[in-house]
């Protein structure tokens, strides 16, 4: 392939503010009415368990979509994305857990549909993403002096190294005069269940805010990959020495890759930390479930946010539909895995997007790939 | 003082069998520059058809007095040929049709087999999920009883399975190395490793040498793994996490040594084990794969390329 | 640029759609009464879950055939969870919500049965775990219970035993423990908590993580602090090494467990290095009572394999629930909880057993010693109260 080739860079429009501020608005609340509309699919067409199946395919979307971001957009390689997801879940149970002991004095539910403890939660998935993105800054620094396989290689010993740590940590406290009376050894490391893994954490988590997290994550990463930055993230994957002469900095775009793929990891975490049924547990940070997401990234196609999507939910969905044939599945899994790499190894969609296929959009303007 | 020498000890037999598993990887990646994934499930393999043969010869002969002396050299081999045959087929199945393929992919692929491997291993019908118990082929008396300080005190004691996985790893290394640095075969495959392209020019069959090292490298694999069966008797089941994390750790003494370098490995293997025993016994053994991580990411910041590795340099 | 959202907006919902219709599947006309069981079917604990399905299956097999015209039949739903958390949740989810079970089964791991239990109390779905020992479990709610004693019990036993028996009367003990697995780490420190109440002081205490072969630096370690009893409460697929290496490192104390001993792998890979160790069980294989015996014959004759505890305890989950489901003659959740509440003196392979006000069964524990590869009854702990 040859390097980022020149692609039309569109002309400065002359528009009204009016009309420019409309138009950037119109996006996002497109990702707001995608949300009710899952929502509103919940408990009527979907049962509890299409709505289980359905947060999983949603929270693996914004793992497979922001782990793109790092390895299919700039190129790099990191098998520690399941560390920072398991960082913003821990870190965002820690929030509302401790927060609704603190606030209510208890760790139960609080309101309804967008009461106070929704707003809460949905605050702390964000203070997840932002631990998780500073966690992202230390692990993307080394990339100042690895490349390839090396970086992989410490971002999974990240995650391994956090996976022992969590299971070090303390035991939950389970009431507010526990958390008062608690000594310093009890917070230190924080209590956050050790072996057994963060359970009791209120069940916020429901396909809106699964939705509303997902588009907005979705709307970057698109914006993200027609913006200056994502392009001199493409530029840097294609030849990093081509990129680095003509004036990209490279050490910063990378890691800003990895901090920005760690913000969207952690927020995923939180998510996936208050879902009913599910007590985030430290084995969740290690790198089987780092594979699991790569292999959603690589089967989508380098650097394709829909292809990454639609990766991710057919690999959740594949396993619940071969759930009758039990222990056949992961070999399944696997052969099709290989087949897939063999058969066709750019991924489902390249490094295009979906609408790339759609020949309408395909004539309004060239692609940056 | 008789406790740290019996940790340098134990460090000694592990660092030996890390360092057998670490020369699969390094070579791999010598030559086709993607960590083979699966190379840790071809140790498991060999660990698992060690067992096969062994309780399968067991019951046929049913000796009076223990199995006889001359069983373990034997299943040893039949677990080579096994792993040698299986690693030729990952390679020309799975990984040849890829040779120009981006590394990404190769590597996915190599995930994709490690799978494979784990879950048919688990299957009732292969190996079934329950560990079992290693038979043992080799007596295992105490070759040396060291006592320091008065009687009481706790003494070190090197036993003969120790003694043997010294060796043969070494004897192994041995051979290893006197074929990569001694033979016309050796040069081919440094060459390869070299410039792929240009070997092929002087008329060298790439293919063949890749073909090679493969095998190579799972005959090793499966001579560390039929050593870690005698050593660790109760065999886990394929699909267990610990052979991931066990591989993963030959894996990363061959980053520390330097990839791609033979005797890297070797370095790297007994670097690991020493941290990780000495780590475990004088720090806390809780954090033991801490340790391992945090050294790996330590050396590759001071030293990108691994202890012994080549600093590479970039052309344009 | 809105348009391509739009159209995105659009495939996904298609997509989701498409794919939540997929998969229903229509309810069984049979009549007879679905349980789940969720466990461990293929991963590192494979063997955990298989052992108790095996044991359910065997429970069920019996009760059907045994069924009178009329009377309640059953019908078995095992689903995989890979020992994962988030498998756990969704899977028992599938369970109560699409197959609509009456009753749950499952899990041997704590962490597991923790996020399986806040889907069932959710649905009002009763569940019983077999060998779930987390204090924390039956306190999700009024629908969770459980057949095996809980950790503070089982130290409480260990260490009382370690303390008091006749010739062993240890006065110093070094604890290995598994950091991965919830059971062992509380087991350790309840263990090491009743230990110095009793007056005995923990000289060593070190982890591994389950699966390790190699312990070589924790016994190292723990032999230079010259112990007078290993406690390890590991399950029996990593003590059979650890009862090598600590032999072969010139540790000569007996070593002690809890219930995750019970196998016959145990002994099997552990071999004479096991000779007079003891662990803490729920039952004796040589208890002579026909109970007892006549499972372990079943079991054999169906598996071709000596069913370990968690198999005991699995057959025993099931048949509690199914003597449950009997009285409340009902299919309702809360009926068939307040039955299962009001089991007293059930007599199970795994003791008699009667759930006290929070759920959790009140049993006794009996002491095993190896001797001669056999695990010989000792003596009988009674719960302290």
């Amino acid at each position: 392939m040859t390097a980022a080739a020149p692609s039309p860079v569109a002309p400065v429009q002359d528009e009204s503010l009016l009309r420019a501020a409309l138009k950037g608005l119109v996006v996002p609340l497109c990702g707001v009415a995608f949300a009710f509309g899952v929502w509103s699919l919940e408990g009527r067409v979907l049962d509890a368990y299409d709505t289980v199946t359905a947060m999983n395919i949603g929270v693996a979307m914004m793992l497979a979509v922001s782990l793109n971001i790092v390895n299919g957009m700039t190129g790099q390689f990191s098998i520690g994305h399941a560390g920072f997801m398991a960082l913003g879940g821990y870190t965002s149970g820690m929030v509302t857990y401790y927060g609704s002991l603190l606030l209510w004095g208890t760790a139960a539910r609080q309101g309804g549909p967008f009461g106070a403890g929704e707003w809460l939660f949905a605050a702390s998935c964000v203070a997840g993403g932002l631990v998780s993105a500073c966690a992202g800054y230390v692990v993307g620094l080394p990339s100042l002096r690895l490349r390839g396989d090396y970086l992989a290689i410490v971002t999974l010993g990240f995650g391994e190294i956090l996976r022992v740590l969590l299971q070090q940590t303390n035991r939950v406290i389970g009431s507010r005069e526990g958390l008062a009376e608690a000594k310093w050894r009890e917070l230190i490391p924080p209590p956050v269940g050790g072996a057994v893994g963060f359970n009791g954490l209120p069940k916020y988590t429901n396909l809106f805010w699964v939705g509303l997290f997902l588009s907005l994550t979705v709307i970057f990463a698109v914006r993200l990959k027609r913006s200056a930055i994502g392009r001199s993230m493409i530029a840097i994957r294609e030849d990093e020495i081509a990129s680095y002469s003509v004036g990209v900095n490279v050490t910063r775009v990378k890691v800003r890759s990895f901090v920005i793929a760690a913000f969207l990891a952690g927020v995923a975490g939180g998510l996936y930390a208050h879902r009913i049924g599910v007590n985030i547990e430290p084995r969740d940070a290690g790198f089987q479930r780092s594979f699991e997401y790569i292999i959603m990234t690589v089967l989508g196609g380098k650097g394709s946010v829909t292809g990454s999507m639609i990766a991710a939910s057919i690999l959740t969905y594949l396993p619940e539909w071969l759930r009758d044939f039990d222990r056949y599945r992961m070999i399944i899994y696997a052969s099709l895995l290989i087949a897939m790499m063999l058969l066709r190894p750019q991924g489902l969609l390249g490094s295009r997007e979906i609408w790339d296929f759609l020949p309408w959009f395909r004539k309004r303007r060239g692609t940056a790939r | 003082m008789a406790d740290f020498v019996q940790t340098l000890e134990t460090a000694l037999a592990v660092g030996s069998l890390y360092a057998l598993i670490a020369l699969g990887y390094t070579m791999v990646y010598g030559i086709l520059k993607f960590i083979n994934f699966a190379h840790g499930d071809v140790v498991v393999l060999g660990a698992w058809i060690s067992y096969t043969v062994a309780q399968w010869c067991l019951k046929r002969l049913a000796p009076a007095d223990g199995p006889p002396l001359w069983l373990g050299p034997v299943v040893l081999a039949c677990a080579m040929t096994v792993c040698g045959v299986l690693g030729f087929l990952i390679e020309r199945l799975a990984y040849k049709p890829l040779r120009r393929a981006p590394r990404l992919n190769v590597l996915i692929t190599a995930i994709g087999v490690s799978l494979l491997l784990q879950n048919v291993g688990q299957l009732d019908a292969v190996f079934g999920s329950s560990p079992v118990s290693m038979p043992a082929l080799l007596p295992n008396p105490a070759l040396v009883r060291m006592s320091f300080g008065g009687p009481g005190s706790s003494e070190v004691v090197i036993g003969l399975v120790d003694a043997t996985i010294f060796v043969t790893a070494g004897l192994l290394m041995l051979a290893l190395e006197t074929i990569v640095y001694r033979t016309r075969l050796g040069a081919a495959m440094r060459a390869v490793s070299f410039n792929a392209e240009t070997a092929a020019l002087m008329g060298i069959n790439a293919n063949r040498i890749i073909s090679f090292t493969f095998v190579t490298g799972s005959v090793l694999a499966a001579a560390a793994g039929f050593l870690y069966a005698m050593k660790y008797p109760g065999l886990n089941q394929p699909a267990h996490t610990i052979w991931v994390l066990l591989g993963l750790k030959a894996f990363v003494s061959a980053v520390i040594g330097g990839i791609g370098n033979v005797r890297g490995a070797l370095l790297g293997g007994f670097v690991i084990a020493f941290v990780e025993q000495f780590g475990a016994f004088y720090i806390s053994s809780n954090y033991r794969d801490v340790y391992v991580f945090a050294l790996l990411i330590i050396i590759l910041l001071i030293r990108p390329t691994g202890i012994l590795g080549t600093p590479y340099r970039e052309k344009v | 640029m809105p348009h391509r959202f739009v159209s995105l907006t659009l495939c996904v919902a298609v997509a989701s759609a498409a794919l939540s219709s997929g998969c229903r599947k229509s309810g069984d006309a049979s009549g007879d009464i679905a349980i789940g069981h969720y466990a461990s079917m293929t991963g590192p604990e494979a063997t955990f879950g298989q052992s108790t399905d095996n044991g359910v299956r065997l429970a069920l097999e019996e009760y059907n055939a045994a069924a009178s015209v009329g009377g309640n039949r059953f019908r078995l739903i095992t689903y995989d969870d890979k020992g994962e958390a988030a498998e756990a949740g969704v899977v028992v989810t599938r369970l109560v919500t699409r197959d609509k079970v009456t009753a749950v089964i499952g899990e041997v791991a704590s962490g597991l049965s923790l996020a399986g239990a806040d889907v069932c109390q959710q649905n009002g779905v009763p569940m019983v775990t077999p060998s779930s020992t987390n204090v924390d479990v039956t306190k999700k709610g009024d629908m969770i219970f459980r057949v095996c004693f809980i950790d503070p019990f089982q130290g409480y036993v260990c260490a009382k035993f370690a303390r008091e028996h006749e010739p062993l009367k240890a006065q110093k003990a070094a604890v290995l423990f598994d950091q991965r697995a919830p059971y062992s780490v509380d087991l350790a420190k309840e263990f090491a908590r009743h230990f110095e109440t009793l007056g005995g002081t923990v000289v060593a205490r070190q982890s591994f993580t389950g699966g390790d072969q190699d312990f070589s630096a924790q016994l190292t370690s723990i032999r230079s602090s010259s112990p007078d009893i290993v406690f390890v409460p590991g399950y029996y697929t990593d003590v059979g090494n650890i009862a090598v290496q600590a032999r072969n490192l010139g540790i000569k104390v007996p070593l002690m467990g809890g219930d995750g001993w019970d196998s016959e792998k145990l002994t099997e890979i552990g071999g004479a290095a096991l000779e007079g160790c003891f662990y803490s069980n729920h039952y004796s294989h040589q208890d002579p009572s026909p109970r007892v015996q006549e499972f372990i014959t079943k079991y054999r004759s169906k598996f071709n394999k000596t069913p370990d505890g968690l198999a005991a305890l699995g057959y025993d989950a099931a048949r509690i629930l199914f003597e449950a489901i009997d009285r409340a003659q009902s299919r309702d959740g809360a009926a068939i909880a307040r039955e299962l509440a009001a089991t007293q003196g059930f007599d199970g392979v795994t003791g008699r057993i009667s759930i006290d006000a929070d759920r959790n069964p009140v049993k006794q524990a009996v002491i095993l010693e190896i001797k001669g590869g056999v695990p010989t009854f000792v003596t009988t702990i009674e719960p302290e109260r």
